[in-house]
C-alpha cells in the first residue's frame, strides 16, 4: 500500500510522496497477560515532525514505543519503519529509553553509556574504536556535558543522566528517533537544553517522537501530536487536534470512553 | 602450632600434597571472581544461589544412572554434566514461575532452591541404601571437600577458566551493555536472550566445578563476595572484573593453604572466610566507595564549609560595623563572630583553631578577639565575594541555577565564565554601598546582632 492512498495521513507531504513515511502503523494491538494495553493502533507519521505522544497514565505510550522497537511481541498488527520492518531499518532508529529503566549505580562513565550508541554498528567483539570515542564526546559536547565525560553516572544529576541518555541517541546517527520521557524530572535549564536539540534534530529533517506528560508546552514544543488512551484518540499538527474535546476525550477517564460506546449504540439503533 | 618453615612451603606451592588443590581453588577463585562480577552487576545473585543448590539432585541422579548403566557412579564429568542439568532446570523453574504467574522473583527463587535443594537430600538418602551408594560421598558436594580433589579436576578448572577469561575478553562489550540496559540492547539489536543464556552457562559452568571445592551452599559466597569486595575500589567495570578476580584467586590460594595447616578446618568454609575479610577490609578502606573514604571526603567538606563560613562572617562584620580606612584593624570580639550564625562554641572554636593554623587569623589576646592576617582578609574578601556572586546568580537565574549550584563556591568563575561573572558584578556594583571591597550581598541578614 502506498502512503499516498492511506486515509490517516491529513496534511499533504510536500515532496515525500515517493519516499516511505518514517513511521506507520497499521492494527497494532499489544496484550500482556491476556490484558489489551494498546489496541488497533493506526498511526502514520511524515518525515521530519517533532511529534509528542500524551495520554494519561497507561494509556499505552511506552508499550506503543516498545512495540515499534520489537522490544515487546505485538498481538497483531504491523508496524513499518521508512516502509521496512523494525529488523531491517534498525540503524535509522534511534531510542532513549526511560531513565529508571537502569541502574545509575552501575561501574561506567557516562562517555562509557554514550559509545554504547555506537555499539550497534560496532558488531561482534570489536572493541569500542578511538573513532567512536570522540563520536562520543561529540555527542556529550552537544549535551553540554563535556566536562563531565569521565566521571561515573551515578555523581551526574538526574537532568545530566538523562542528557547523557540523548547524547547515546545521538551517536545512533538515526534519522527517527524515539523518546520515552526524555522530560521527566529535569530542571528548567535541562528541559530548556533538550526541546533546543529536539528542534535542532528537525531542522536536520529528523522525525522525532517524544513520550511527553506536561501538556502546558505541548503546544510550544511539538508541532504534531498524537493523543494516546489505548487507542488512538486523534493524531494530527498541534494546533488541529490539541483541542478541549480531544484533551476530555483522552484524559477524561474510561468511563467516558464507555459511555460514548454505549450513547453510539443506542444511536445506531 | 604450624613451623613458619611449613607455612611458607605451603603458600610457595612447594609441597607437593597440597599443591595441586591451592592451584585449583586459586582458579577456580579467579573464574569464580570474573563471573561474579557480571552476576552481582546483572543483579542475579540470588539465581546464583538457586543455581547452585538445584545442582544436588543432579549429582545423585546421575550417579543412579551411571550406576544404573553399569558404569562408574563416582565419574566426575558425568557427575558434573548432571549437576549443570538440574541446576539449569532450577533457573529455568524460576523463570517459568515468574513469567506465568503473579509470583514475585525472591518468593519464586525461595521455593525452587529449597524443593530442588530437598530432593537431592532425598536422592542422596535413597543413594545410602544401595550397595554402591555409601562410598561414594557424594555429600561432599554439599560442603566441599577441596583435599579430594584430584588431576582431572585440574584439567577441568583450568579449561573452564580459560573458556571464562577468553569469553570475557571477547565479549566484554557485549556483557557490559547487556548488563547496565538490556532494552537498549535489545533494541540495537543485540540477541539478547542468547547473550544471557551463555553468560548463564558460564556462571553454570563456574558453578558446578567450585561445588567439590567450596560445595554447593558456600559457592554463591565465593561467586558474590569478591565482586562486591572489588566494587569498593574501582568505579570502571573493567578494573573490577579484574580486581574480583584477583581477590578470587587470592582468597582460594590463601583458603586453601590455612586449611592445609590446620586439620579438620573445612577449605570451603576458611575459603569464603578469606573472601569476607577482602571484603570487609575493602568496604572499610576502599579508595572510591569505602566507607572510610566517604567519611573523609564529608569531614573535609565540613572543614572547607567552616573554614568558609568564619571567614564570611568576620569579613561581614568587618564590613558591616567599620568604615574602610578602619578595615585594617581587622579585629573581631569572639562574642560577635559567636551571634553570626548558629555554630555551638566548640564548632567555632575549632574552625578558629584550625585557620589559625592556616595562619588566617590571630588571637592577640587570645581570649575574646580574633584578628584577620593579610592572607585571611584576602581569602575572607574572596570567599565573600564568591559567595555573594552566587547569590546573585540564583536570583537573577533562578530557573537555571538549580542544575549548577551544586559545584563549589570556588568554581564560580569556571563555571558560568568570565563574562556572566562580570555582568554579575556589575549587577552587585548596584547595592554597593561606598568603599567596601566586595560588593554588598544582595540581601543583607544579620542574625543575632
Amino acid at each position: 500500500m502506498s502512503p499516498e492512498s492511506d486515509p490517516f495521513i491529513q496534511v499533504e507531504q510536500t515532496g515525500s510522496s515517493s519516499k516511505s513515511l518514517p513511521l506507520k502503523i497499521r492494527d497494532l494491538t499489544v496484550a500482556y497477560h491476556r490484558k489489551p494495553v494498546i489496541w488497533d493502533i493506526d498511526l502514520s507519521i511524515p518525515e521530519g515532525k517533532l511529534v509528542s505522544i500524551v495520554g494519561p497514565n497507561g494509556a499505552g505510550k511506552s508499550t506503543l514505543i516498545k512495540a515499534c522497537l520489537d522490544l515487546i511481541p505485538r498481538t497483531s498488527g504491523e508496524v513499518s519503519i521508512y516502509g521496512q520492518s523494525y529488523k531491517k531499518r534498525r540503524k535509522r532508529v534511534g531510542y532513549v529509553p526511560q531513565r529508571e529503566s537502569v541502574d545509575w549505580d552501575f561501574p561506567v562513565s557516562a562517555l562509557d553509556v554514550v559509545a554504547m550508541g555506537t555499539y550497534g554498528k560496532l558488531g561482534w567483539f570489536r572493541r569500542v574504536s578511538k573513532r567512536s570515542k570522540a563520536l562520543s564526546m561529540e555527542a556529550l559536547e552537544r549535551v553540554g556535558l563535556a566536562d563531565y565525560a569521565h566521571r561515573q553516572i551515578s555523581q551526574l544529576s538526574g537532568g545530566q543522566q538523562q542528557r547523557t541518555f540523548l547524547a547515546r541517541a545521538l551517536v545512533q546517527d538515526a534519522d527517527i528517533y524515539f523518546m520515552d520521557e526524555p522530560f521527566a524530572a529535569v530542571d528548567a535549564a535541562t528541559e530548556r537544553a533538550i526541546v533546543e536539540l529536539l528542534k535542532e534534530l528537525q531542522k536536520r529533517g529528523k522525525t522525532v517522537l517524544v513520550v511527553h506528560h506536561d501538556l502546558a508546552t505541548v503546544p510550544q514544543y511539538f508541532d504534531w501530536t498524537v493523543l494516546l488512551n489505548m487507542r488512538v484518540v486523534a493524531v494530527g499538527p498541534t494546533n488541529e487536534v490539541f483541542t478541549q474535546e480531544n484533551l476530555r476525550r483522552t484524559y477524561g477517564g474510561k468511563l467516558t470512553l464507555f459511555t460514548q460506546a454505549a450513547n453510539k449504540v443506542v444511536q445506531s439503533r | 602450632m604450624p613451623e613458619l618453615a611449613d607455612i611458607c612451603n605451603v603458600l610457595l606451592l612447594r609441597d607437593y600434597n597440597t599443591r595441586l588443590v591451592v592451584i585449583c581453588t586459586m582458579l577456580l577463585g579467579c573464574a569464580c571472581g570474573l563471573m561474579g562480577g557480571f552476576l552481582l552487576l546483572r543483579k542475579r545473585s540470588l539465581m546464583g544461589d538457586t543455581l547452585s543448590h538445584a545442582t544436588l539432585p543432579g549429582v545423585g541422579l546421575s550417579f543412579i544412572l551411571a550406576v544404573a548403566l553399569g558404569g562408574d557412579g563416582k565419574s566426575l564429568p558425568i557427575l558434573l554434566v548432571g549437576a549443570a542439568i538440574t541446576g539449569v532446570i532450577g533457573c529455568a523453574a524460576v523463570l517459568f514461575i515468574r513469567e506465568q504467574t503473579r509470583i514475585k522473583d525472591d518468593a519464586a527463587m525461595g521455593i525452587v532452591l529449597s524443593v530442588f535443594f530437598g530432593a537431592g537430600i532425598a536422592i542422596l538418602g535413597v543413594i545410602q541404601t544401595m550397595p554402591e551408594g555409601s562410598a561414594a560421598g557424594l555429600e561432599s558436594f554439599i560442603y566441599g571437600k577441596t583435599a579430594s580433589m584430584v588431576m582431572s579436576d585440574f584439567q577441568i578448572l583450568v579449561f573452564v577458566t580459560i573458556c571464562v577469561i577468553t569469553c570475557s575478553l571477547l565479549l566484554f562489550k557485549e556483557f557490559r551493555l547487556l548488563c547496565f540496559d538490556e532494552t537498549f540492547a535489545a533494541a540495537l539489536g543485540w540477541p539478547v536472550k542468547f547473550l544471557d543464556i551463555l553468560l548463564l552457562a558460564l556462571i553454570t559452568a563456574v558453578t558446578v566445578t567450585g561445588l567439590q571445592a567450596v560445595g554447593l551452599i558456600l559457592i554463591i559466597a565465593f561467586l558474590i563476595t569478591p565482586a562486591a569486595a572489588a566494587r569498593f575500589w574501582t568505579n570502571q567495570l573493567d578494573r573490577m572484573l579484574v580486581l574480583s578476580a584477583l581477590i578470587g584467586g587470592a582468597s582460594g590460594w590463601l583458603g586453601a593453604s590455612l586449611s592445609a595447616f590446620i586439620p579438620r578446618l573445612p577449605a570451603g568454609a576458611v575459603i569464603v572466610l578469606v573472601a569476607a575479610l577482602f571484603f570487609v577490609v575493602s568496604m572499610l578502606i576502599g579508595t572510591e566507595r569505602g566507607v572510610m573514604v566517604r567519611f573523609l571526603r564529608q569531614s573535609q567538606l565540613k572543614k572547607r564549609m567552616g573554614r568558609q563560613h568564619l571567614l564570611r562572617a568576620l569579613y561581614e562584620i568587618l564590613e558591616g560595623g567599620r568604615l574602610t580606612e578602619e578595615l585594617n584593624i581587622r579585629t573581631v570580639p569572639f562574642r560577635q563572630i559567636r551571634g553570626r550564625r548558629t555554630w555551638s562554641d566548640t564548632q567555632l572554636r575549632d574552625y578558629i583553631r584550625r585557620a589559625y593554623n592556616d595562619g588566617l587569623v590571630e588571637a592577640p589576646n587570645k581570649v575574646d578577639s580574633i584578628l584577620l592576617t593579610k592572607t585571611g582578609l584576602a581569602e575572607a574578601a574572596q570567599v565573600t565575594r564568591n559567595h555573594r556572586l552566587w547569590e546573585m546568580y540564583l536570583i537573577e537565574y533562578a530557573d537555571v541555577a538549580p542544575s549548577r549550584v551544586d559545584r563549589d563556591a570556588d568554581m564560580v568563575e569556571h563555571v558560568l565564565g568570565e563574562k556572566m561573572v562580570t555582568r554579575l558584578e556589575n549587577k552587585l556594583q548596584a547595592y554597593r554601598s561606598a568603599g567596601s571591597l566586595v560588593p554588598q550581598s544582595p540581601h543583607p541578614i544579620h542574625p543575632g546582632d
